[in-house]
């Protein structure tokens, strides 16, 4: 893939057979097998040791016999497979399911991915963070200093700001929604302000940015304005509940709330306080949007306004007509969702969608709006509104404002054709 | 950068300066953010005392970084002459022998068009290069020295990098084939595309920009 991340996944038809089929050699094979009861003899209930590749027998009645031991690790459910979808090598990007998933947190295990060069394996016994720059007392840093400092937890959403390029440059009936906006996902993040760190290390009168250095093949840096850093920036070393995911940042990333993916620098091992720009190849050459007459947008920090429906959306077709949810994620990097609207027929009608809740500033936030489907074909959008009044543009607003070969904040309204015969197609020509 | 050369690099600003009228980086202006309340966000008022002190060997090992004055840039040079050497042998297998690109390598040679300098906003996919996109060339040296080869990041010299940076500068039409890159020359060169870089002006509500 381009090393900007451009190139679209294109999984090779995960059918409900092949996922089934991986999900149990994978799963089955070891989960499998450690399910037998470690406290008891007694043989292992009846279908809780297939053959490998097979799908497990249910039973009849589960009713009426006994079901599976405990087990060190809660697995999924054989029936489910909902699977990221990676493209490129060590330059890749896995993206997020959207359209498998429920409610506004992303499993860690399916939070999408992004890294320019491999996941680095970082042991967290000789992780170190050094911060120094324009402070008085460089310090050094290990992850049990880290987790000495009071914790803070927040819910936000995490974008790569080039999510939705492969739709924009070349859209596609048969994408889906992982494949059209699968680069962005909401977690529970824990760790330590940034502030606070920088507390211990204080900041000297002149600072007004920091640079951000990962610890991976990429060297990845960006600068961040101090002001952010003060303000809401987390170091998080722990996700839903428990350690970082290596791909998410293993042992320590940086948390903005709000900003591009790009900022939030995974596997950080550096915080260098400064009193300008560094201005790195990532905040220069890359993630600037091009805009009309001939400029290029520079720090293009917040995540705009967005939302997508992941439901009807392709690949699932309607098995008839009657009451359908319209559902999908909104979120905006300047605060609350305050309104998703609707649109069963192509935009020129709207209706409010229910906001599902929990409704967290800065955080994937769930809507639904009940649709009677009159079995003729129609077109499905979402639009939403954040607190500051700002509104997702349309396609053509969008074009018109930032050019067709712009790139980077792809925030414009998505739609759906959903057909005669039910099937649902990412709309081509909106 | 090196926090010994922040005095006298304070002056020169690393954007904002010299566009004309445009409204570029100005954030990046010293003094255009207040200095920082100590301790105004963690509520503590006194210090946890954590964290070890930095040992000074192990900080300037890993403080390498180079900003757009120069800070940060070793000792050393390199000319297009020994970067083509250089670049045929360790960057050509991905980038291609003129460095055209190969996928996934990006195309790293493609000189500013005299017609249509800046065409990104219309032309999809259109590629970057430090000839028609990059503002700043001491980023090019921050990169190259960093990350790559791919295979092998942070094995590069110092003189093979500044060599790389003279090929790649040369190739694209920002300099001679004749200039030498150093620590001095380098901050010096005017990138084509510097001019066209403007701050974010987007400001939520409801207009779209």
């Amino acid at each position: 893939m381009p090393d900007d991340g451009s190139a679209v996944p294109r999984p090779q038809s995960l059918t409900r057979r092949t996922l089934l089929a991986g999900a149990v050699s994978v799963a089955g094979g070891a989960a499998f097998a450690r399910w037998v009861h470690p406290m008891s003899q007694a043989p292992a209930p009846q279908g809780a040791t297939p053959a490998a590749g097979t799908p497990p027998a249910a039973p009849a009645d589960p009713s009426r016999v006994p079901g599976l031991p405990s087990a060190a690790l809660g697995a999924r459910a054989p029936f489910e497979g909902p699977a990221l979808a990676p493209t490129g090598v060590t330059m890749g990007a896995s993206y997020t399911p959207l359209q498998a998933l429920h409610g506004t947190i992303t499993p860690s295990d399916l939070h999408f991915q992004r890294h320019h060069n491999g996941i680095p394996v970082i042991d967290p016994s000789r992780y170190e963070l050094l911060v120094h720059g324009l402070v008085e007392r460089p310090l050094v840093f290990s992850l049990d200093d880290l987790r000495r400092f009071p914790p803070v937890t927040r819910t936000v959403f995490v974008e790569c700001s080039g999510n939705g390029r492969g739709a924009y440059r070349a859209p596609e009936r048969d994408m889906t929604p992982q494949v059209v906006d699968g680069l962005t996902s909401t977690s529970e993040w824990t760790g330590v302000p940034v502030a606070a760190v920088l507390h211990e290390a204080g900041v000297r009168p002149g600072a007004s940015w920091v640079l951000a250095e990962g610890g991976d093949a990429a060297v990845l840096s960006r600068s961040i304005p101090l002001e952010k850093m003060l303000d809401d920036a987390v170091l998080a070393y722990a996700q839903n509940g428990e350690a970082l995911r290596m791909a998410n940042g293993y042992p320590v990333r940086l948390l903005l709330p709000g900003f591009e993916g790009n900022m939030n620098v995974k596997w950080l091992r550096r915080l260098e306080v400064n009193d300008r720009p560094t201005m790195t190849r990532q905040e220069t050459a890359r993630y600037t949007d091009p805009l009309p007459g001939g400029k290029s947008r520079l720090f293009s920090f917040v995540m705009d306004v967005k939302s997508v429906i992941t439901a009807p959306s392709h690949p699932a077709r309607l098995s008839g007509a009657g009451w359908w949810p319209v559902t999908g994620l909104a979120w905006s990097g300047r605060g609350r969702i305050t309104r998703v609207d609707v649109s069963t027929d192509g935009g020129r009608t709207w209706a409010e969608a229910e906001l599902t809740g929990p409704v967290l500033p800065l955080a994937h936030t769930r809507f639904v709006r009940m649709w009677r489907w009159d079995g003729r074909p129609a077109r499905l959008m979402s639009r939403a509104v954040d607190e500051t009044g700002s509104v997702q543009p349309t396609l053509a607003q969008f074009r018109a404002a930032r050019g067709a070969g712009t790139d980077y904040h792809y925030n414009y309204v998505r739609a759906w054709d959903v057909a005669a015969d039910g099937q649902v197609f990412f709309a081509v020509d909106e | 950068m090196k926090a010994g050369v922040l005095v006298a690099a304070l002056a020169v600003s690393a954007c904002g300066a010299g566009d004309g009228g445009q409204a570029t980086a100005r954030a990046g202006v010293p003094g255009a953010r207040p200095p920082v309340p100590a301790g105004k966000q963690t509520g503590a008022a006194a210090r946890y005392g954590l964290g070890r002190p930095a040992d000074p060997r192990r900080l300037a090992a890993l403080d390498t970084d180079v900003d757009t004055t120069g800070a940060g840039l070793p000792a050393g040079r390199g000319t297009h002459a020994e970067g083509a050497a250089v670049f045929a042998q360790k960057c050509a297998a991905c980038h291609g022998a003129r460095g055209q690109g190969v996928p996934p390598s990006p195309r790293l040679v493609q000189p500013a068009s005299r017609s249509d300098p800046f065409p990104f906003d219309r032309v999809p996919n259109a590629p970057k290069t430090v000839g028609n996109y990059w503002p700043f060339a001491t980023t090019l040296y921050d990169y190259v020295y960093h990350t790559m080869p791919y295979t092998a990041p942070g094995s590069l010299t110092a003189d093979e990098t500044y060599a790389l940076v003279a090929f790649l500068l040369a190739e694209n039409g920002v300099i001679a084939k004749t200039a030498v890159m150093d620590a001095t020359t380098l901050p010096a060169v005017r990138m084509p595309a510097r001019g066209r870089f403007v701050l974010d002006d987007r400001r939520g509500g409801p207009e779209f920009r």
